[in-house]
C-alpha cells in the first residue's frame, strides 16, 4: 500500500471526529451563538463513550451515553449565556475547561485500557477498485457522519427549519418582531451542537483509536471550531476541510511508512499549521465573511 | 355608527419614571385609515407596541371586535389579525423575498411566489420573489414588510412612520395602496409626524403630546396650523429666511470621484461632482442607502483615498483625499454625524470630556494635559449658548434626548468657527422645538460666511435650509438644483432615478 491508498483510505475516518463537531458547531454559530466549549464537549462524550463500550454496554449505547453527556453539559453553557446573557466566549472556554476536567476525572481508572472498534462496511463493486478502494470500506458511523452531512446541507439550503436558524442568526430582534422565540432556538441549536461534539469525541474514542488516553482529543475540538470559519459557514466547504485535515493528519504516519526523514513533530503540528494558514486567507477575503458570515455571531440576546 | 374594531380605554404604560403613555383612549372604526400624530417621545411608538403585543400595558382595556384582547406576543398579535409593517424593516438582507415571507407565512415555494405575484399586482406592492432582500432599494422592502403583512390576512395594519424613507411619488404610490386596502376591508393604523400627509389620506387622527391625548379629529376638517397646536401645544416656530448672497471661494470640492468600499453590502459611488462655498448651504437629498454614508465618510476623513486618487477631494484650495479625519479638522472642517451615540459623542462619557474629543484645539489643553477649568467654562458655554436641557456639564451624553443631544454636538463643532462645516442628518429624531432652533442656526451661520454641506433625508428641511440641492441616487449625484427655482417633484424624480444624470444645468 502506497502512501496515497494509505491517506485515502484512511481520510474519512480521520475527518469523522472534525467533521461531526464542525457540523454541530456550524448549527449553533448559524443561530447566532459562538461556543468555544468543543474541545471539552468532545472530551466528555469521548470518556462516556468509552466507560460505557468497555463495561460491555456496546457502541451504540456509547453514543447515546456520549451526546446526551455532552448535550446536558452544553445546556449548561446555554444556561449562562441565554439565561444570564454572559459573555459567550468565557461562558464557552469555562465550560470547555469544565469538560476536559470530567473527562480527566471519570477517564482516570481507564487510562491505557483498550475497547474493540467496529467492523468496516465495504460498498461492493468500489471497493475493489485500484487506488481509491480503500475510499470505499468505512465503518458504519462514517456512512451515517456522510448522510448527516447531506441531511444539514439540505435543511440549510431547503428546509423552513434552515431559514428559521439562518433568520435568528442573522437578525434576532426581526425574528423575535416576526414572532419566533430567539431563546428556544438558539437552546435547540446548542443543545444539537453539544450532542455532535458528543459524538465526534464518542468516534474519535471508541472507534478510531480504541484506547483511553487522558487529552486523547488532543485539540481536535479546536479545529472543528476553525473549520467553520474555514469552510465560511457553508456545508459543503465544511466537509472538504474535515477531509482535509483528516488527510494532512494522516500524513506524518504516512512518512514514516515511507521512510522520510522529516521531524515527527513538524509533522504532528502540520494540522495546525494548515489551519492558521487557511485562516488567515480566508479572512483576508472581508468580502467572503461579509456575504456568509453570521450578522449576530457571538451577541447576547436582548429585546 | 358600527362598533369600532380596536378600542382601547385608559392604557397607560410606565418605563421608571418616565410615562410614555398615561390613560389613552382610542378607537379605530373598520375599514378607515387613522392617524397617530404625535412629535418624537410623544409615545406613538410606546402605543403602537402595546397593540402589537410587544410590550403589555401597566393598566387599561383592550377591545378588539367586541371582545376584550391581552396579548402576550407580536405571533399572538398576528393571529388575531393585527400586522405591523415597522419603521426599521424586520427584514433579513441575506435571504431573498421569498425566504422572508415563507418565515412568516407557511405554504409551498411556488405557491407563494404565485401570490406575492397576485397580491403585488393588486395593491401596487411589485417586487421580485427571488431577489435578496440586501439588493432592494428601501421602498422595494417597505413593500416586501407590507406584502408579508398582508399575506396573514390582517384586520389592522399598522405603519410606522410609512412616509419617512419615500420620495414623493412612491409616498403617493403608498396612499394609493392603502387607500386600496382599506377598500379592500382592512384598517390603518399610520403613525406619523408629517401633518399634510395625514390630511391628504387619513380619515380620522389622533393626537398625542407628552403620551397623553391631546385631539381626536377629522384631520380634513382641521388645517396643519391647528394638527401642529395639538401637536406641539403652541404654534409652529416660524422659519428664519436666508440673506440673498453671491457664494465666495470654494471650500470644498469633489471632481468625478469614483469609490469602491469593501464592504459588499455598501453602495460604490461614482462620478461625484460637488461644490459648497463660502456663505452657501448646500443639501444632499436622497433615501437613505443610496450612498450617503459612504459620501459621508470619504468627506469626513474616516474613509481615506488610495494612493492612485489624486485631486478628487479638496477642501479650502488643498488635496485632502489621502489625509484622515484629525488632518482635514485642523483645516478648518467640522462634522456632525449622523448618529449621536457612538459618532458624534461617546454615550458613557460625560459632557465635559466628549467636548474635549473635539474641541481640544481651543486651548482646552496645557502641556498635553487636561485643562480642566477651561473644558468645563467651555462646555457650560455650548450648553447655554444652545439651550442644551441638561443637569450640567458631568451629565453622560447617553442620558440626554436627542434633540439635546443633538444641539450639544452641532454647538461644539460650530464653536470650533470651522471654516466648513458638514452636517449629516441634522434633525434626525430631534423635535419639532430643537430641530427649528438648529436650522436658524445652521442658517444664521451661512450668512456669516460659513460653508455648509447638509445630508438630510427630510425634503422640507432642505428646502427651509439650502441655496442649492443634489441628489444621490444608487451612488451617483445629480446636478445641482438651485432651491428657489425647483418643485419637491422634480428633487422626488431624482430620488428615483427616473431623471436621467445628465441635466444641462451642470457647470
Amino acid at each position: 500500500m502506497n502512501a496515497i491508498e494509505f491517506i485515502l483510505a484512511g481520510m474519512l475516518a480521520a475527518a469523522t471526529p472534525f467533521l461531526l463537531a464542525a457540523l454541530g458547531e456550524l448549527v449553533v454559530e448559524r443561530a447566532g451563538v459562538l461556543n468555544l466549549g468543543v474541545e471539552g464537549l468532545m472530551a466528555l462524550g469521548a470518556v462516556l463513550a468509552f466507560i460505557v463500550v468497555y463495561q460491555g454496554g456496546g457502541h451504540f449505547l456509547g453514543f447515546v451515553a456520549a451526546g446526551l453527556g455532552s448535550a446536558a453539559l452544553s445546556l449548561i453553557f446555554a444556561f449562562v449565556t441565554l439565561g444570564f446573557r454572559a459573555n459567550q466566549v468565557a461562558a464557552g472556554l469555562a465550560i470547555g475547561i469544565l469538560g476536559q476536567g470530567l473527562s480527566a476525572l471519570f477517564g482516570k481508572s481507564y487510562e491505557s485500557l483498550t475497547v474493540k472498534a467496529l467492523p468496516r462496511l465495504a460498498v461492493p463493486g468500489l471497493s475493489d477498485l485500484p487506488v481509491v478502494g480503500g475510499l470505499f470500506v468505512q465503518d458504519i458511523v462514517v456512512w451515517i457522519s456522510l448522510v448527516a452531512t447531506l441531511a444539514i446541507w439540505a435543511m440549510f439550503a431547503y428546509s423552513k427549519l434552515g431559514l428559521v436558524l439562518r433568520a435568528v442568526g442573522e437578525n434576532p430582534k426581526a425574528a423575535h418582531a416576526i414572532g419566533y422565540s430567539v431563546i428556544t432556538v438558539r437552546v435547540l441549536a446548542i443543545a444539537f451542537g453539544g450532542a455532535m461534539a458528543g459524538f465526534a469525541g464518542a468516534y474519535a474514542a471508541v472507534i478510531y483509536t480504541p484506547l483511553w488516553a487522558d487529552g486523547m482529543i488532543a485539540g481536535r475540538g479546536w479545529i472543528a471550531i476553525a473549520l467553520v470559519v474555514f469552510g465560511t459557514w457553508l456545508t459543503g466547504r465544511i466537509f472538504l476541510g474535515a477531509c482535509l485535515f483528516g488527510a494532512v493528519s494522516l500524513m506524518g504516519l504516512a512518512a514514516q511508512a515511507t521512510g522520510l526523514d522529516v521531524p515527527s513533530q513538524l509533522l504532528s503540528s502540520l494540522p495546525y499549521l494548515v489551519t492558521i494558514i487557511v485562516l488567515g486567507i480566508i479572512s483576508a477575503d472581508r468580502r467572503l465573511l461579509k456575504l456568509n458570515g453570521v450578522a449576530s455571531l457571538g451577541e447576547p440576546f436582548e429585546r | 355608527m358600527n362598533a369600532p374594531l380596536l378600542s382601547l380605554r385608559g392604557i397607560s404604560k410606565s418605563y421608571g419614571q418616565i410615562h410614555a403613555n398615561q390613560a389613552i383612549d382610542l378607537d379605530v372604526a373598520a375599514q378607515s385609515i387613522h392617524a397617530i400624530l404625535g412629535e418624537n417621545g410623544a409615545g406613538k411608538s410606546t402605543l403602537m407596541k402595546l397593540i402589537y403585543g410587544v410590550e403589555q400595558p401597566d393598566e387599561g382595556t383592550v377591545v378588539w371586535q367586541g371582545q376584550p384582547l391581552r396579548l402576550a406576543s407580536p405571533a399572538e398579535a398576528r393571529r388575531k389579525g393585527i400586522g405591523m409593517v415597522f419603521q426599521h424593516f424586520s427584514l433579513f438582507e441575506t435571504l431573498t423575498v421569498l425566504e422572508n415571507i415563507r418565515l412568516v407565512v407557511p405554504g409551498r415555494k411556488a405557491e407563494l411566489a404565485q401570490r406575492i405575484k397576485t397580491l403585488g399586482q393588486e395593491f401596487g406592492l411589485e417586487v421580485d420573489p427571488l431577489a435578496h432582500v440586501h439588493a432592494l432599494s428601501v421602498g422595494e422592502r417597505q413593500r416586501v414588510e407590507i406584502i408579508r403583512c398582508l399575506m396573514t390576512n390582517p384586520k389592522l395594519l399598522i405603519l410606522d412612520e410609512p412616509t419617512s424613507v419615500l420620495p414623493p411619488q412612491l409616498v403617493e404610490k403608498l396612499f394609493d395602496t392603502l387607500r386600496r386596502l382599506r377598500d379592500g376591508g382592512v384598517s390603518i393604523l399610520l403613525i406619523s409626524h408629517k401633518l399634510e400627509e395625514i390630511r391628504a389620506i387619513c380619515d380620522q387622527a389622533t393626537i398625542l403630546r407628552s403620551g397623553r391625548v391631546t385631539g381626536d379629529v377629522d384631520p380634513r376638517e382641521h388645517d396643519t396650523h391647528d394638527l401642529a397646536r395639538m401637536m406641539i401645544g403652541r404654534d409652529m416656530p416660524a422659519p428664519i429666511s436666508a440673506l440673498p448672497q453671491s457664494g465666495g471661494e470654494k471650500r470644498l470640492e469633489i471632481i468625478g470621484l469614483d469609490h469602491k468600499p469593501d464592504d459588499p453590502f455598501a453602495v460604490s459611488l461614482s462620478g461625484i461632482t460637488l461644490e459648497v462655498r463660502a456663505g452657501e448651504i448646500l443639501g444632499i437629498a436622497g433615501i437613505s442607502g443610496n450612498g450617503q454614508s459612504e459620501l459621508a465618510a470619504l468627506i469626513s476623513g474616516e474613509t481615506v483615498l488610495g494612493r492612485d486618487q489624486r485631486d478628487r477631494i479638496y477642501m479650502m484650495g488643498s488635496d485632502v483625499g489621502r489625509l484622515d479625519a484629525a488632518a482635514r479638522r485642523q483645516r478648518g472642517f467640522a462634522f456632525v454625524p449622523e448618529d449621536r451615540l457612538g459618532r458624534g459623542a461617546v454615550p458613557e462619557m460625560s459632557l465635559v470630556l466628549n467636548g474635549l474629543l473635539t474641541a481640544h484645539p481651543l486651548g482646552l489643553l496645557r502641556h498635553g494635559l487636561v485643562d480642566r477649568k477651561r473644558a468645563m467654562a467651555f462646555t457650560r458655554d455650548c450648553i447655554r449658548q444652545y439651550d442644551v436641557r441638561t443637569p450640567g456639564p458631568d451629565a453622560e451624553a447617553g442620558t440626554l434626548s436627542g434633540g439635546n443631544l443633538q444641539k450639544f454636538i452641532v454647538g461644539r463643532e460650530i464653536m470650533l468657527s470651522p471654516k466648513l462645516l458638514f452636517v449629516a442628518q441634522p434633525t434626525w429624531g430631534v423635535d419639532i422645538g430643537a430641530a427649528s432652533a438648529v436650522r436658524s442656526r445652521l442658517v444664521a451661520l451661512r450668512n456669516e460666511g460659513m460653508a455648509i454641506l447638509v445630508i438630510s433625508e427630510e425634503l422640507e428641511e432642505l428646502f427651509e435650509l439650502c441655496d442649492a440641492i443634489q441628489v444621490l441616487h444608487h451612488g451617483t449625484l445629480s446636478p445641482r438644483l438651485v432651491t428657489r427655482d425647483t418643485k419637491p417633484e422634480e428633487i422626488g424624480r431624482y430620488m428615483i432615478g427616473a431623471q436621467s444624470l445628465t441635466g444641462e444645468e451642470h457647470a
